[in-house]
């Protein structure tokens, strides 16, 4: 159980400090470098919420997929110029602002709630378990509509890329 | 087990990073990556909760959330890909136009 608690703090602070470093670097690609390891920890808190599944197509399809979408564009876009300009841009003022007042609420809503945060007890693991089948079968049973959209929205966002990304329309 | 409350921290840390990183980079290619940073934030909260209520009807909200951020990333480096091909810039402050 001890071992559950030092892992997730391990990943949480590796998620934080790669967000805060995919924010502040100049160059794009070591951005997308910090990204993977950002999404790379969030699958390990994944799996130490018993999420199996969602671990693994965290890492297949975020850290496999998308970002290898990401480092192709950073290629093909020519960074060179861009990457002696400014970095933020002037209204950085007013988003400190906001996010802080956006913390601000939040926080407020967390202590608000706190004692149901921190008192409430899980349910048993074994209420997830065997992960993969409980998920499939949400998802082929319940979830059967949203699941049949989901894939009519990765059609359209392909046709979509295609015509956007090609050379002549 | 760890308090939901620290997951629910750990979700608020990275939405409000990904914030600063959509509304102060000039960057293109960068927002994108912090809105991806977002939707990470929101899969974190669904799966702590569906792990808190023992059901799994939590990740399959994070799974829908997953392809829509894969075809949202697509169709954004389809844009950019194009702009830049016309602009030369991937500067957000740059991108002024409706119509070339």
């Amino acid at each position: 159980m001890l071992f559950n608690e030092v892992m997730f703090y391990v990943f949480g602070v590796m998620a934080v400090v790669s967000a805060i470093l995919v924010v502040t670097r100049r160059n794009a690609v070591q951005s997308a470098i910090f990204l993977v390891t950002a999404l790379l920890a969030t699958a390990g808190i994944f799996l130490n919420l018993n999420a199996e599944f969602l671990f693994i197509v965290q890492v297949i399809l975020y850290a496999g997929g998308i970002m290898v979408l990401f480092v192709f564009v950073i290629m093909l876009v020519n960074l060179d110029v861009a990457l002696h300009q400014v970095q933020f841009n002037r209204q950085w003022f007013v988003a400190l602002i906001i996010s802080a007042v956006l913390a601000a609420q939040v926080v407020a809503a967390i202590a608000v709630s706190r004692h149901t945060l921190y008192t409430l007890a899980p349910a048993a693991p074994e209420t997830l378990e065997p992960n993969t089948e409980r998920v499939a079968f949400y998802l082929f049973h319940t979830y059967m509509l949203p699941f049949e959209l989901a894939s009519i929205l990765l059609l359209v966002a392909m046709v979509g890329a295609v015509v956007m990304a090609k050379k002549r329309v | 087990m760890v308090p939901i409350g620290h997951y629910v921290f750990l979700s608020v840390a990275l939405l409000a990073i990904g914030i600063v990183g959509v509304v102060t980079r000039r960057n293109v290619i960068i927002i994108l990556m912090s809105i991806e940073l977002i939707l990470n934030a929101v899969n974190i909260n669904l799966v702590a909760f569906s792990r808190l209520v023992g059901s799994v009807e939590g990740q399959i909200f994070a799974i829908f959330i997953i392809t829509d951020a894969a075809a949202e990333a697509a169709v954004g480096l389809g844009i950019i890909i194009a702009f830049f091909r016309n602009r030369e810039t991937v500067l957000a402050d740059e991108m002024d136009i409706l119509k070339w």
